[in-house]
C-alpha cells in the first residue's frame, strides 16, 4: 500500500502542515498557515474556486498556468511550473483543476515540484493513468499526500479551504469527516454545524476506484489529532475500502465513529455515477460494508439525516 | 463501456490470442454464406448482446447444417435475449457471430482486471472454466490463482509460469499461455481496458489453448484517447433513457419503482434512493445532475424522468452548496412548466438562500411540495404515491 500509515507518521512537520496548533482548535493536513497554489489557475474552474478559497481566508499564494509566467491573476502571481511557484512562494499544498487528460501529469508535477499535500478535484481521469501516478508516488515521493481525484477537496473550517465545498456550512469544531461523496459530505457537515459540534477537518477522498488517501489514512490522522473528538465516515458501494477501514477501526481507533453507507438499493453491475461505485461479482454491497462496520463497533446512520444526531449521542456517551 | 463478443475477439486476434474462425452476420442468409466461407461441418450461432449467461438463455446454439444456421440466425436477429444478467425485457439482438464449432477437451478461466485494493492490474485464472468466477470463488476458492503486475517492471515470465503450473498445462501449453498473457497485458494497457475476461479459455482437440468466449470493458474515462473503440458504443444495448441522459452529461440509471429522483451528487443520489426504500417506496431511477446544476440540465433531467411511464411522483433533492437555492428553484419551476408534467413534485433544497427558494416554489402555483430534509422529502413522496 502506498500511503501506509507509517509513511504518514514520518511526514516532515513543516510549517503549516498537519498537527500544528493554530488558535483554539487542531486539525489535520491543512490549517491557517498552509500556503496553497492552484494548478489550472487561470481556467474557468480554477478562477472561480480560487476566488472562493480567497474569500474563505485560505492562504492562496499564486497559481500555475504554463506559458503565463509573470502575469497576475486575482491579484496573485502566475507561474509556468509548479517548481517555480514553490520556489517563489514556499507553497506546501496545491489544488488541481486541470482537465482529466492532463491531471495525472499535474499531480506528478506537483509531487516533483516539492508540494506536500496535493488535492486533485478533477473528475474522469483514466484508471491506468492513476495506476501510474500511484506507483510513481510510492516509489519516488513516499511522503507526498494525494487527496482525490474526483473529490470535493479538504477544508479545515475557519482556516483553509482547498476544493469546491461551500465554505459557509462549516463550523470550526471537533468532528473529523472523511467521505467518498461530495454532497453527502455536505449533509454530514451541515448537521454537525447545526448541532454545534463543528468540524476539525473534512476530507473528500473521492469516488474513483484508484485514489490517493483512503479511509484508513484519514482515520489514522484523525485518531492522532487531539482536536478531533469524533469521526464521521461516509462510504458507498463498490470496492472493499469500508471493510478494510472497519478492520482498522476495530484495532486502532478509540474515538467514536459514525458511518453512513450509500447504495443499499443500487442494482449490481451498474456504475452509480462515481466510477468506483459499482457492485461487481457480488462484492462491494452496502450490506457487507454495514455488517463489517457494525462488528467494528461503528455506529451506523440509517439515513444521512441521522448522522449529526448519532454523533451527538456518541459523544454524550 | 461494454463491447460485443465479436469486437472483443477482433481485439484478441490483433494481439495474438488464438480464437476460433468466425464471422458476423446481420441476417439468416448472410449467416448461411458464412458457413461456406468458414468451411467445416458444424458451427455455433452466438447472439451478440452485452450480457453474460447467453448459453443458458438460448442465445448460443451448435448446429450442423447451413440451413439450420440460417434458420437459427434468422430467429435470433431482431428478437430479444433475456438472461440472468439482463432485465425482464432482455437485450435486442441485431447480429450473430457464426463460428466454426470447436471440440473442447477442457475449459479454463482467465481474466485481467484492475484490483482496487491492491491498486494494480491483476490476473485471475482457474481450472474451473465455463462457470461464473464468482461462483467458483464462493464454492472452491482454492481453485483460483491470481497475481498482480508491478507497473514498473511489467508482467514477468515467472508469473506466467506460476499460473500455467496452477492450471496444470503441459510444456507446449505453458509457452502458449506465456504468449497469451503477454498479449493480454499489452492489450489491456494500450486499449485502456478495465476488464478482459476469457471464459472459457479452452484446450482444444489439438491440445492447444484458444479463447472460446471473450468479454471486454473499456474504461469510460479513457474513451477520449481510444477513438476507434469509442465508435463501438452500441446505444441499442443501453436503456433508451440512460442513453439520452448520457448525451446531456447526466448520470441516469433506470430502476423499476414509481418515485423518480433528481439529485446533485452521486452519493446523495444513492442515499435518496435508499431513504425512499426505507420509508416503503420504490425508486424509479438513479439520477445525478452533477455539480453545475443549471436550469437547462434540470429541464433535460425532468424530460427523461417523466418519459418513464411508471413514475407517479418526483423527488428533487438538491444540496445547493455554492449554487444558490433560489436559482435551483427557478430551474425546477421552469422544468415543470416546460415538460407540462402533472405529477406531484416533492422538493428538498439545502444551501444558500434556501428560504427564497422555498417561497418561489410555494408561490409558483404548481403542485410542488416543499420538504425540510431528505427523510421528510422521502416520507412525503411515499405518501403522495400511496394516496
Amino acid at each position: 500500500m502506498i500511503f501506509h500509515p507509517d509513511c504518514i507518521t514520518t511526514l516532515e512537520e513543516g510549517p503549516g502542515v498537519r498537527g500544528q496548533l493554530t488558535g483554539e482548535h487542531m486539525s489535520i493536513l491543512v490549517n491557517a498557515n498552509t500556503k496553497v497554489i492552484c494548478q489550472g489557475f487561470t481556467g474557468k474552474q480554477g478562477t472561480f474556486h480560487s476566488e472562493q478559497a480567497l474569500a474563505y481566508g485560505t492562504q492562496l499564494v499564486g497559481g500555475v498556468t504554463p506559458g503565463r509566467r509573470g502575469q497576475t491573476h486575482l491579484g496573485l502571481p502566475v507561474f509556468d511550473t509548479v517548481r517555480q511557484a514553490v520556489e517563489a512562494t514556499g507553497a506546501q499544498a496545491t489544488m488541481i483543476y486541470v482537465p482529466a487528460a492532463f491531471a495525472a501529469d499535474a499531480i506528478l508535477e506537483a509531487a516533483d515540484g516539492g508540494i506536500q499535500v496535493i488535492t486533485c478535484i478533477t473528475e474522469g481521469i483514466p484508471v491506468l493513468d492513476m495506476l501510474k501516478v500511484k506507483t510513481a508516488l510510492r516509489d519516488h515521493y513516499p511522503k507526498v499526500l494525494l487527496i482525490g481525484p474526483n473529490c470535493p477537496g479538504i477544508i479545515t473550517p475557519g482556516e483553509c479551504k482547498i476544493g469546491i465545498m461551500p465554505g459557509h456550512i462549516h463550523l470550526p469544531g471537533k468532528i473529523g469527516v472523511v467521505s467518498r461523496s461530495g454532497t453527502l459530505t455536505y449533509e454530514a457537515v451541515k448537521q454537525t454545524t447545526d448541532n454545534g459540534l463543528g468540524q476539525s477537518t473534512c476530507i473528500g477522498i473521492g469516488g474513483d476506484p484508484i485514489q490517493g488517501m483512503n479511509f484508513i489514512d484519514c482515520l489514522t490522522l484523525f485518531q492522532q489529532d487531539p482536536g478531533t473528538q469524533g469521526i464521521v465516515m461516509v462510504g458507498e458501494i463498490g470496492g472493499t475500502a469500508e471493510e478494510e477501514a472497519a478492520t482498522y477501526i476495530q484495532a486502532h481507533v478509540t474515538k467514536p465513529v459514525v458511518a453512513y453507507i450509500a447504495g443499499a438499493t443500487a442494482p449490481p453491475g451498474k456504475r452509480m455515477g462515481h466510477a468506483g461505485a459499482i457492485i461487481a461479482g457480488g462484492k462491494g454491497t452496502a450490506q457487507d460494508k454495514c455488517a463489517a462496520l457494525e462488528v467494528a463497533g461503528v455506529k451506523l446512520a440509517r439515513s444521512p439525516t441521522d448522522i449529526g444526531k448519532q454523533m451527538l449521542e456518541c459523544l454524550k456517551g | 463501456m461494454n463491447i460485443h463478443e465479436y469486437q472483443a475477439k477482433e481485439l484478441l486476434d490483433k494481439y495474438g490470442i488464438p480464437i476460433p474462425p468466425g464471422l458476423v452476420a446481420l441476417s439468416g442468409e448472410e449467416a448461411r454464406e458464412h458457413t461456406f466461407s468458414l468451411g467445416g461441418t458444424a458451427w455455433v450461432v452466438k447472439a451478440q448482446v452485452h450480457a453474460g449467461g447467453r448459453g443458458k438463455a438460448g442465445g448460443v446454439k451448435k448446429v450442423s447444417s447451413p440451413d439450420e444456421v440460417a434458420t437459427i440466425a434468422q430467429q435470433l436477429i431482431g428478437s430479444r435475449l433475456v438472461t440472468h444478467q439482463t432485465g425482464a425485457k432482455g437485450q435486442p439482438i441485431s447480429s450473430v457471430l457464426i463460428e466454426l464449432a470447436t471440440e473442447i477437451k477442457q475449459e479454463l478461466y482467465l481474466s485481467f482486471v484492475v484490483d482496487r485494493s491492491r491498486q494494480r492490474i491483476a490476473i485471475i485464472a482457474s481450472t474451473q472454466g465455463g462457470m461464473d468466477i464468482e461462483e467458483v470463488a464462493a464454492k472452491t476458492p482454492e481453485k483460483i490463482v491470481s497475481c498482480t503486475i508491478d507497473p514498473v517492471v511489467g508482467l514477468q515470465d515467472y508469473q506466467g509460469r506460476e499460473i500455467a503450473f496452477a492450471l496444470e498445462l503441459n510444456a507446449n501449453q505453458r509457452k502458449e499461455l506465456g504468449t497469451i498473457l503477454a498479449g493480454l497485458y499489452r492489450l489491456f494497457l494500450e486499449r485502456d481496458l478495465s476488464l478482459v475476461e476469457i471464459n472459457p479459455l479452452i484446450i482444444n482437440q489439438e491440445d492447444k489453448l484458444m479463447a472460446l468466449d471473450a468479454k471486454i470493458n473499456v474504461d469510460d474515462n479513457a474513451l477520449y484517447r481510444q477513438v476507434d473503440l469509442a465508435k463501438w458504443y452500441d446505444a441499442s444495448q443501453v436503456d433508451e433513457k440512460e442513453d439520452r441522459a448520457k448525451q446531456f452529461d447526466l448520470n441516469y440509471i433506470a430502476l423499476d419503482g414509481n418515485i423518480a429522483c433528481m439529485v446533485n451528487g452521486a452519493g446523495l443520489a444513492m442515499a435518496t434512493m435508499d431513504v425512499i426504500k426505507m420509508y416503503g417506496g420504490q425508486p424509479a431511477n438513479f439520477l445525478d445532475v452533477g455539480g453545475g446544476t443549471t436550469a437547462e440540465r434540470v429541464t433535460e433531467a425532468f424530460k427523461i424522468i417523466v418519459s418513464d411511464k411508471n413514475v407517479q411522483a418526483i423527488l428533487v433533492n438538491i444540496f445547493g452548496g455554492i449554487v444558490r437555492c433560489d436559482l435551483i428553484a427557478q430551474g425546477v419551476i421552469h422544468a415543470v412548466k416546460e415538460t407540462g408534467t402533472k405529477l406531484p413534485v416533492v422538493v428538498r433544497l439545502e444551501g444558500t438562500n434556501v428560504e427564497a427558494g422555498k417561497s418561489l416554489l410555494r408561490d409558483s402555483g404548481l403542485s410542488v411540495i416543499p420538504a425540510d430534509h431528505l427523510d421528510d422529502a422521502a416520507k412525503k413522496a411515499v405518501q403522495v404515491v400511496n394516496r
